[in-house]
């Protein structure tokens, strides 16, 4: 293993017979460390995910995780990771318990240390007093908790979630990341993948932006932010529909000018210093917003606003 | 490919995917036990007394056998292999893609191999115990004339493991279940009705006795009647094995590939 690298990838390829899913990608996560991939629809983050989850094995390239080769390692390797799929997979009707308890055995884990920890997983997602309901009856906040509790039935070293929250309120959302935050400090490594930009200012130390199977962007959210947008954001709205003509004389008080359907947004330094520019030279906005920039921005910059399904 | 199955964690590792089929059916099982022992009650009662009744008074013995006892094994065969199917087609596509708890199990130390050889053993397994409860049932209709007829389960398991692996193949390479309802209805029906399981071949006019001899279920019925009553060749009786060993190998070469497709790729 090189340093307290927990993963290594180099190169990395996944072609589908003409299709190249991932261009030839590197990256590597630290032991502790909580990584996200952030990109649209189809920009190549599943397959990703399951290679680094020793599932799909790359068509090109080197990939090591915990300095072991998953093309002759995969099931020693499997055997230290938890995965959080996009889907639930869980047995809808068995119990709450037994869904824990039947998937530690593919671990070849002994029956009592499994009812152990069953309960404490239980506790852990809090559907302790759910343990002996069958699946079907849960919650989707609920049955998303489990599957994240299935996930760790193995203590694993390196959890991998492939959209954790998505389909989930806003409460079942923050009491997910409230477990995530606890895994992080018990030193469990975090590879995340999301379309939600403020879970991934949330959670990831580090991310990468793919689009079209190859990384756009990398860094920190604060670094991301800094480098690819400006601090602040001010969105404007005009009665008129010819939002067009406004692009022009908006421009000089604006490092980026981007024209809305609907808004203007200026991305500046200062909003309120420029929202008092704007109206002194007469320039009359039926509302103004003004915000900081957020991974939002730099999201849409970078992979564009166009649909992608 | 298979470097990674022969690593020292893992020959046992198939046996855990076996345990977990066994420890779902112990947990959803109490649908199926009744019709397992009803059904063959209810089948041999009907046909085999009633329309038994009938061919008798028409035309004595068939093949040296009252009607019941000539049918009795053929009840066996095609039950067994109506397991092999019923657990393979759906389940697998479910398994794969609808619920996706292959999926889970892919991301565990587990290879799809080893799921597929979990899943292959369990529904053999289950068929072993089926037959153990039909061999009883069709004993206490006195069908049993040979002490062959103990390895009727074994036959059993082997019929239902010959139509199950090319069958599990198939629905984990699948992408709806579309054809599914199509092989019940031109494959699995058809050959209920005309693999000599009612009538002895003989009873086929000549030009279709080789095609009927063609089926696979064919020889799943001769080989359980000839267990049953002591009787049947060598070459026969290593025949009817040899093509059922056939399946069973052909489709579970098929499997490991189209499993690993599935899950891996």
């Amino acid at each position: 293993m090189n340093g307290a690298h927990v993963l290594e990838a180099n190169q990395l390829v996944k072609r589908f017979g003409d299709f190249t899913a991932v261009k030839e990608v590197s990256f590597a996560i630290d032991q502790g460390e909580s990584f996200g991939f952030l990109g649209p629809n189809g920009a190549g983050k599943t397959s990703t995910m399951r290679m680094i989850s020793a599932v799909s094995q790359p068509s090109s390239g080197r990939l090591s995780i915990f300095g072991l080769d998953p093309r002759t390692h995969g099931p020693e390797i499997r055997a230290r990771l938890g995965v959080v799929p996009q889907e639930d997979t869980l047995e809808l009707e068995l119990s709450v318990r037994l869904n824990l308890e039947m998937f530690g055995r593919y671990f070849d884990l002994p029956r009592k240390l499994l009812r152990e920890r069953a309960s404490e997983l239980l506790e852990f997602a809090q559907l302790s007093d759910r343990a002996n309901d069958k699946v079907d009856n849960l919650s989707g906040g609920m049955k998303r908790r489990l599957t994240i509790a299935r996930a760790l039935i193995n203590r694993p070293e390196l959890l991998i979630l492939d959209e954790p929250t998505t389909g989930l309120d806003p409460q079942a959302r923050h009491l997910l990341w409230e477990r995530l935050y606890r895994l992080k400090r018990e030193g469990v490594t975090l590879i995340i993948t999301t379309h939600y930009m403020d879970e991934a200012e949330q959670l990831c130390d580090r991310l990468v932006v793919m689009d079209h199977g190859t990384f756009v962007a990398e860094g920190a959210p604060r670094e991301l932010i800094a480098s690819h947008s400006t601090r602040e954001v001010v969105e404007l709205r005009f009665s008129t529909d010819s939002h067009e003509g406004l692009h022009d004389r908006l421009a000089p008080f604006a490092r980026r000018v981007e024209v809305l359907p609907d808004r203007i947004l200026l991305y500046v330094d200062e909003g309120d210093d420029t929202l008092r520019e704007i109206h002194a030279a007469g320039i009359a906005p039926t509302s103004a917003l003004v915000r900081r920039s957020s991974l939002e921005d730099v999201f849409l910059r970078l992979t564009g606003r166009t649909l992608v399904d | 490919m298979t470097t990674s199955s022969q690593t020292t964690l893992g020959w046992s590792r198939w046996r855990r995917s076996w345990w977990y089929h066994a420890t779902f059916y112990s947990q959803t099982w109490r649908g199926t036990a009744a019709s397992t022992v009803l059904f063959p009650i209810f089948f041999l009662a009907s046909l085999g007394i009633g329309v038994g009744h009938l061919v008798s008074a028409h035309s004595g013995l068939v093949q040296g056998q009252s009607f019941l006892h000539f049918i009795a094994p053929s009840l066996l065969a095609t039950t067994t292999m109506q397991m092999g199917e019923s657990e393979s087609l759906w389940p697998v596509l479910a398994a794969v893609k609808w619920i996706r708890n292959y999926h889970a199990a892919a991301a565990t130390p587990l290879e799809p191999e080893d799921i597929l050889t979990g899943k292959l053993t369990w529904v053999a397994t289950r068929s072993l115990a089926t037959g153990v409860v039909y061999t009883i049932i069709i004993g206490c209709f006195g069908a049993l004339q040979s002490w062959w007829s103990l390895t009727l389960p074994l036959i059993g398991a082997l019929i239902t493991l010959a139509f199950a692996a090319p069958l599990v193949a198939f629905a984990a390479s699948a992408q709806s279940d579309a054809s599914f309802t199509t092989i019940y209805r031109f494959a699995i029906v058809p050959m209920f009705l005309f693999s000599a399981t009612f009538y002895p071949l003989s009873a086929y006019p000549g030009y279709l006795r080789p095609v009927v001899q063609f089926v696979p279920l064919y020889h799943g019925v001769a080989l359980a009647r000839s267990a049953a009553f002591g009787q049947g060749s060598l070459v026969a009786t290593t025949c009817h094995v040899g093509v059922l060993v056939m399946m069973s190998i052909g489709g579970i070469l098929w499997g490991r590939r189209s499993m690993r497709r599935r899950l891996v790729d």
